[in-house]
Parts: structure tokens; C-alpha cells; sequence
């Protein structure tokens, strides 16, 4: 038990607590503004991928850091362009697309990475984002390690969360994102187009999404692997449940998860020698599974999730 | 004032398939006038509207609206933001409203630039709250939709059209989830509006209304337009005639002899999460030969009411007793058994299961006859053979017997259910909603089996929100109300519309 509260303690718990959260907090973002609008996009997991592989290659092809950032998003954006063509003028399963997007996505990505470089048995190194050093700030103790010791996605990450708050609760495009996803009549009814608001919504969660995948590569990481992200995606996905669509909530439910993540790592060292490591492993799905048994009784799903529209149909 | 025509609209033509909706129709409306749109339920009242506003593109024709300094210009057809630019604003029957969100956020939808960083909260509220006052349309602005009531959510729509300048309006059955003092004030409303130059279209086919509210009707048929007239100089005899080709006759009846009670409910309770739809201390008596109506708006616990006497819900507390014995275990199994024939509010969804065929949905309630059955085996050949007589007996038109269920229309789904519910010999009827959706040939037989079943000695417990049905109908009268039942005296519509307001006020 002590043993526990001294991890919990730590500053370092905290600080990889945060990192792991990370991308976890780009892709629910992304997850919960595609669902606000009416579209689930399981394309998520294969959009991380994508995002992973085609920053990490276009730094390495000397793109520049956020020259890389810029790339996983547009492919995030043109994968979620897929989705979006699919299941909204479409009007096509979105289960079914998304899935079909995530193998098609993930597929792509490894082709591209052995086509770029087909004589390598270990991937090339390049040089991540660096953590932060703010002067003063990283100074104080506890809290200025545990927030400056991280690099700018993770800031990125945390202002985004704001960001797609203050987009959906104060400006008209939020309430227009919003009420597609109740209600694509409404909309409709006052002239604006559900259409370009679905896709408009699709394509930016999916470009969030995909920095959740660039930040493996390019900051926790410095190399892309195969199954790096490693149902990261699916966990979003459950996240955004747990949030109940909510962005504040939904950084919370990240760094939740961060933290069970970051815990079983500490425990397994401590007391690793009783219970099997692969127990360690399961439990931050385990916990996950039981804060949405929870949390999802209460949640408030988007009225018009999953069903399709069309246009001039009665 | 009534001289300036603000719309007109020529030729329109659309067909869904092989069906044509509307054919050839053209009318004008003037500036300031009530034009009433009368016809059954697929006359193409809507449809001929959604084209007016843009939700559906027509095959043909085209529609003029008159601009600010009094020409007519055309406009381009198909596209919504276009028509609410031209100031037309249109009502519609089913709401469209984002329930998640405040009025405030449904009124504005869509009016204020989509990219902009800020809200300009402050002058669009003052403009809402203007029109409220100068409309008499008031409702809550800053409660999420989901909170209101049906009469409030409609003020919303209409204050949302308004809120966009709209100078024509269009109300597609406006009344038909109204309280009848609720319609009042709405019509009341709209007179006010119209002094100030408001030209109003409005959907209907409630007689009486449109006879009180109107300046002119024109009515539909199949598509077609076959009438126009004065509202001066018409009367209900004219325009019934008008919309089903023939005058209507009056549902012959003989006067109430109630025999033994058939469904008593004692003091029973149920309790919804939502707690609307509860029901409260329900105690009600339904005897042999006669007919109970159940008034109410939608939502007071009526569907509740249904749900227990077809066995769908328990109750927590009180007694469901059926032909003197008491049903312990309320499932449908034992209601069906114990005599009660069901007419479903949703017909779709609960009265026949859509992708079986027409055979299969009829026998559904007795497949464990053995009159269906050959060594505990379906005979097919006898159920195929009971379905025929009685889609022939009771007039079930479709693609026949073996095709899907869901392939008919809503009219002879509900002539289906009728078949399977009238041949068990039901001791009960329950009948929920049974004319709603249908034209007035298929609501007229509905009535006449009700009428007949009442003859031949069974109970019917009728729920409806429609009133002239119930009065027609109905041997004693109940209206429901925040889940509990108050008998009504009076047959009279403004006594009962005041029970079901809940207030003398």
C-alpha cells in the first residue's frame, strides 16, 4: 500500500502519466468532434497509424518537425476524407467504413514505409521534439516538472482541448456541429448544408487524430514500428463514451487512463514477482471497461449518431 | 390590404417513383391572408410545401415570390437558404429542432456568419425578444429544447421563421399536438401576425378550423387540385365533399347498453424513470358493449395506460382484472390469451413484424392454434389459405399474401392488425391511436369495426388525441392528464380541452 502512495507521489508517475495521455487526448478530440456531428469514425485506429509512419518519414526526408506535424495531419485529413465520402453523402455503414478506413489506412502506411525504405532492418532514428525548458516555470517544484518536462505536443494536446471546447459551446459553428448531430433536420431547415458540416467535422477530427499518431513517432518515440499504436485508437474510442462528448471530461478520462498505464509499469517493478506481469498489462483495459460500465449509463449520446441523411428524402 | 399577390406558384409536378405526389398544382397567396391547404393525409399538402421551401426539387413548374419593392421574381427551386432569403418560413409538422440545444441556439442557427469567433448573444436576444412581444409567441430561450412543450417548441419554430424576416409562413398542421386552447391562442397568434402583413399558409385537415381561421381554402386530392373557395362561402358539407368526393355519412349508432365490466383497473401505479408516462392511482372500468375513450395530450401516461392492458408493462401496485378474475402474471402471452385484442399506437413498429409476410403477421397470436397446426408442425396451407379470406374480408390491398408486411401501406397495415385483432373474438379492444396517419375512407372502416364490436358485446378501451374521433365514438369520455384519469361529464370540446390543459385558467 505505501508502496503505492509513494508511486502516486512521484513526480515522474505524473510526467509519464501526461505523456501517455497524449495522444490518447488528440484522438478523442478527434473521436468526440466526428461524433458530435452525427459520425462515428473507426477509422481511428488506422488514421494513428497513418499519422506515426508519414510525420516520422517526412522528418526524416528533412521536413522539419512541424513540417511532419503538417503532413500527418493532411493524411489523417485525406483518410478522413474517405470516411466522411462514405458514410455521409453516401450514407454507407459507418461501422463498416470506418474498419474498412483503419485496415486500409494501417496497410497503406506499412506499404509506404517498406517502399521507402526497403533495405532497412531497423528503422532510422531522427531527432523528436525536446521537452520544454521553461525558465522559472520548470523551476517550480512538483507541478513545474511534471507540465515542463513535456514536449510541445503535449501543450499542442491541452490547448487543442480548449480549443474544441470554446468551438463548440461559443461559437456559431459549434452550435451548428452540434445540432447535426441531434438533428440534421434543423439544420437543413435553416439553410445551412449538413453535408459540409458532417464532412467539414470528419475530416478535422480525423487530422486531430492523426497527430495522436505523430506524437509516437515524433516525441515519445523516434521511429516508427510496426503495431506501434497498438489499439490506442479503439481506447479513444471508448474514451469519448466516457466523456459523454465532452472535451473537458474527455482530458480527464486521458489522463486517467495515462495514469493506470504509468501505474501498472511502476507496480510490475515493485511487486512483480507475485502476479504475472500480462495481469499488469490488462489493467488499464480492465479499469477502462469498468469506468465506462459506469460512465456510460449517463451518457448523453449525439441523438443522430450512426443514422444517415439524405437530402429531399422522406 | 388583400390586393398585393407576395406568391404564386405555377405548375408544380413531383412524383416519388412511380408515384406522383402532386400534379399540375398552382395557387396564389396575397399579402395578409390565412390560406388554408386542406385534404386527407396524402392528398400532397406537404409535399407541395417541402417543394415551396426547398426540401424537394420538382419535376416541374416553378414558384415566383415578390421582392421588397413589390415585383415578382423567381425563385430558384430546390434550395432552402434561397427561399428563407425570400422571406419564406415554414413550420413543419414534425419539428425540426436540435433538442440538445437552448431556443436561443435554434432561433440563431444558421443566421449569424458560421466562422466567426464570437456570438453576437447581446442584439440577437433583443431582436427574439421584440418579436415575442410583438407576436405573442413567449417561450423560455435559454433551456435546452428537450425541456419544452410541444405547444412551446412550436412557438420556437415559428419565432425562428419570424426571426428570419420571414414574410410568408407556412404551418404544416400546426395544431395537430395542441391542446384545443393552445390552437386557439396559436390562431389568435396568427391573426395578429397577419394585421401586420404576414401571409400564412397552413396545413390541415381539421374541418373546423380551417372553417374559423381561414380567408381561402384550396383543397387536394390525390395530388390534384380540385377545389378553391372563400372560406365565406363554404361549409363543412361542401368542402368534405370536396375532399373525398362524396359526402361523408354519420357514424351510425345505437344507444349504449353496457353489460358486465370487462377490464377493471384498481388503484394501479406505475412509475417511469422519466416520470412522464407515470401513472397515478389509475382506476377505470371498461364493460361489455361499450366504448371508453381515453383524451389527453400525447405523453400523460397514455401509452403507459396501453402498455398495461397489452401486457407490454408491470404495474407496481394495483389490480388488472379481466372478466371478473385478476391477471397475476401481466405478460402479452396471458393478455391475448384472456381475450384482448390490441391495436398498436405504432403499427409499424408493434403491430406487425415488417420483413414476415402478410400470412405469417396474420397468425402471429395464434400460431399455437391447433387449427394451424398438423402434428404440432404450422400448416401452412390452412394459414395461407385463413390469410387470403381475410385480406378479401377486410379489404387488405397489397403485393398479396407471401409478400413482407412492411410493403403495405399504413392504411392496410392497420386494416392487417384490424383482421388479426376483430377474428380471435377479442372480449377487449384495446385501441390506441387507431385512425392516426390514416385518410378518412381507411379511418372511416376502422370506426365502423369498433362500432361493430361494441354491437357484438366486446369492451373497447379507445385511446386517441383526436377529439372529434373520440366524441364520435366514445359511450363515456376520461381524460388523462399527468397520469391520472378525471371522467368527464360534459361531451362538450372546451370542457374537455380544459381537463386536458391540467388548469382553469
Amino acid at each position: 500500500m505505501m508502496e503505492i502512495l509513494e508511486i502516486l507521489l512521484s513526480e515522474s508517475f505524473w510526467t509519464a502519466s501526461l505523456r501517455i495521455a497524449t495522444p490518447l487526448i488528440f484522438g478523442v478530440l478527434g473521436a468526440l468532434i466526428c461524433e458530435k456531428s452525427g459520425v462515428l469514425n473507426l477509422g481511428i485506429e488506422g488514421i494513428f497509424v497513418a499519422g506515426a509512419m508519414s510525420g516520422w518519414l517526412a522528418v526524416w526526408l528533412g521536413a522539419g518537425l512541424w513540417g511532419g506535424i503538417v503532413v500527418a495531419a493532411l493524411a489523417g485529413a485525406f483518410f478522413g476524407l474517405i470516411h466522411a465520402i462514405l458514410t455521409v453523402p453516401l450514407g454507407l455503414s459507418q461501422h463498416v467504413s470506418g474498419l474498412g478506413v483503419t485496415l486500409f489506412a494501417t496497410s497503406l502506411s506499412y506499404f509506404s514505409y517498406r517502399t521507402a525504405l526497403p533495405d532497412v532492418s531497423s528503422p532510422p532514428r531522427i531527432e523528436p521534439f525536446r521537452p520544454l525548458d521553461v525558465p522559472l516555470l520548470s523551476d517550480i517544484p512538483f507541478l513545474g516538472t511534471v507540465l515542463f518536462e513535456q514536449t510541445a505536443l503535449t501543450w499542442l494536446a491541452i490547448v487543442m482541448v480548449f480549443f474544441v471546447w470554446y468551438v463548440l459551446e461559443r461559437t456559431p459553428l459549434g452550435v451548428a456541429i452540434k445540432a447535426v448531430g441531434d438533428n440534421p433536420a434543423s439544420v437543413d431547415a435553416q439553410g445551412l448544408s449538413v453535408y459540409a458540416l458532417r464532412i467539414g467535422a470528419v475530416v478535422t477530427g480525423s487530422a486531430l487524430m492523426a497527430l495522436g499518431g505523430a506524437f509516437l513517432t515524433m516525441s515519445a518515440f523516434d521511429a516508427f514500428f510496426f503495431g506501434m499504436v497498438n489499439g490506442r485508437g479503439w481506447i479513444c474510442i471508448a474514451l469519448v463514451i466516457f466523456a459523454s462528448w465532452r472535451p473537458g471530461k474527455a482530458l480527464f478520462g486521458a489522463i486517467l487512463f495515462g495514469a493506470f498505464d504509468a501505474l501498472q509499469v511502476r507496480l510490475q517493478t515493485e511487486v512483480g514477482a507475485m502476479i504475472p506481469s500480462q495481469a499488469f498489462l490488462a489493467a488499464p483495459y480492465v479499469l477502462s471497461i469498468l469506468a465506462l460500465v459506469i460512465a456510460a449509463r449517463r451518457a448523453e449520446y449525439p441523438r443522430a449518431l450512426l443514422i444517415p441523411w439524405f437530402k429531399g428524402q422522406r | 390590404m388583400q390586393t398585393q399577390t407576395v406568391l404564386s406558384l405555377n405548375g408544380l409536378t413531383k412524383s416519388f417513383g412511380t408515384v406522383s405526389a402532386v400534379k399540375d398544382v398552382s395557387l396564389d397567396l396575397k399579402q395578409g391572408e390565412v390560406l388554408a391547404l386542406l385534404g386527407e393525409n396524402g392528398a400532397g399538402k406537404t409535399t407541395l410545401m417541402n417543394m415551396l421551401f426547398g426540401h424537394y426539387l420538382p419535376d416541374q413548374g416553378s414558384v415566383e415570390v415578390s421582392t421588397v419593392d413589390d415585383q415578382m421574381s423567381p425563385l430558384p427551386l430546390g434550395d432552402p437558404q434561397a427561399a428563407i432569403t425570400a422571406g419564406i418560413g415554414m413550420v413543419h409538422q414534425h419539428f425540426t429542432l436540435a433538442e440538445n440545444l437552448t431556443a436561443f441556439d435554434n432561433i440563431t442557427l444558421g443566421a449569424e456568419p458560421i466562422f466567426s469567433f464570437k456570438r453576437h448573444k447581446a442584439k440577437a436576444e433583443k431582436k427574439i425578444n421584440d418579436l415575442m412581444q410583438k407576436s405573442g409567441l413567449v417561450a423560455p430561450l435559454d433551456v435546452p429544447i428537450s425541456a419544452l412543450t410541444v405547444g412551446e417548441r412550436q412557438r420556437i419554430e415559428i419565432l425562428k421563421a419570424l426571426y428570419r424576416e420571414a414574410r410568408i409562413l407556412v404551418l404544416d398542421e400546426p395544431t395537430a399536438v395542441l391542446t384545443p386552447q393552445e390552437a386557439d391562442t396559436l390562431f389568435e397568434n396568427i391573426r395578429s401576425m397577419t394585421a401586420a402583413g404576414l401571409s400564412v399558409i397552413f396545413i390541415s385537415h381539421k374541418l373546423r378550423e380551417v372553417l374559423a381561421f381561414s380567408n381561402r381554402i384550396i383543397v387536394l386530392r390525390h395530388g390534384e387540385k380540385v377545389g378553391e373557395l372563400a372560406t365565406k362561402a363554404a361549409d363543412e358539407g361542401k368542402i368534405t365533399k370536396l375532399m373525398v368526393g362524396t359526402e361523408a355519412s354519420e357514424n351510425k349508432r345505437s344507444p349504449a347498453k353496457p353489460g358486465a365490466p370487462v377490464l377493471t383497473l384498481e388503484s394501479l401505479c406505475v412509475a417511469c424513470p422519466s416520470r412522464r408516462n407515470s401513472l397515478k392511482n389509475v382506476n377505470l372500468c371498461v364493460h361489455a358493449s361499450e366504448i371508453v375513450g381515453i383524451a389527453g395530450i400525447s405523453g400523460n401516461g397514455q401509452s403507459t395506460l396501453a402498455e398495461l392492458v397489452s401486457g407490454m408493462t408491470k404495474p407496481d401496485s394495483g389490480k388488472i382484472i379481466l372478466d371478473g378474475a385478476e391477471i397475476e402474471a401481466n405478460e402479452p402471452r396471458t393478455m391475448i390469451e384472456a381475450g384482448v385484442g390490441r391495436i398498436p399506437e405504432d403499427r409499424h413498429k408493434d403491430g406487425i413484424i415488417g420483413h414476415m409476410s402478410v400470412a405469417e403477421n396474420l397468425v402471429l397470436e395464434n400460431c399455437e392454434d391447433p387449427a394451424f397446426q398438423q402434428r404440432s408442425i404450422l400448416d401452412w396451407s390452412a394459414i395461407r389459405r385463413r390469410a387470403e379470406a381475410l385480406c378479401a374480408q377486410y379489404d387488405v390491398r397489397g403485393p398479396g399474401i407471401d409478400a413482407p408486411a412492411k410493403l403495405l401501406s399504413g392504411g392496410n397495415i392497420q386494416k392487417l392488425i384490424l383482421a388479426r385483432v376483430f377474428e380471435s373474438n377479442p372480449r377487449l379492444i384495446l385501441a390506441n391511436q387507431p385512425t392516426r396517419g390514416l385518410d378518412m375512407g381507411a379511418a372511416s372502416s376502422v370506426a365502423e369495426r369498433l362500432l361493430s364490436a361494441r354491437e357484438n358485446g366486446a369492451g373497447v378501451l379507445l385511446i386517441s388525441e383526436d377529439l372529434d374521433e373520440l366524441l364520435s365514438l366514445s359511450d363515456r369520455i376520461l381524460v388523462m392528464r399527468d397520469g391520472a384519469l378525471t371522467e368527464t361529464a360534459s361531451f362538450e370540446r372546451n370542457a374537455i380541452g380544459l381537463l386536458m390543459a391540467g388548469d382553469a385558467a
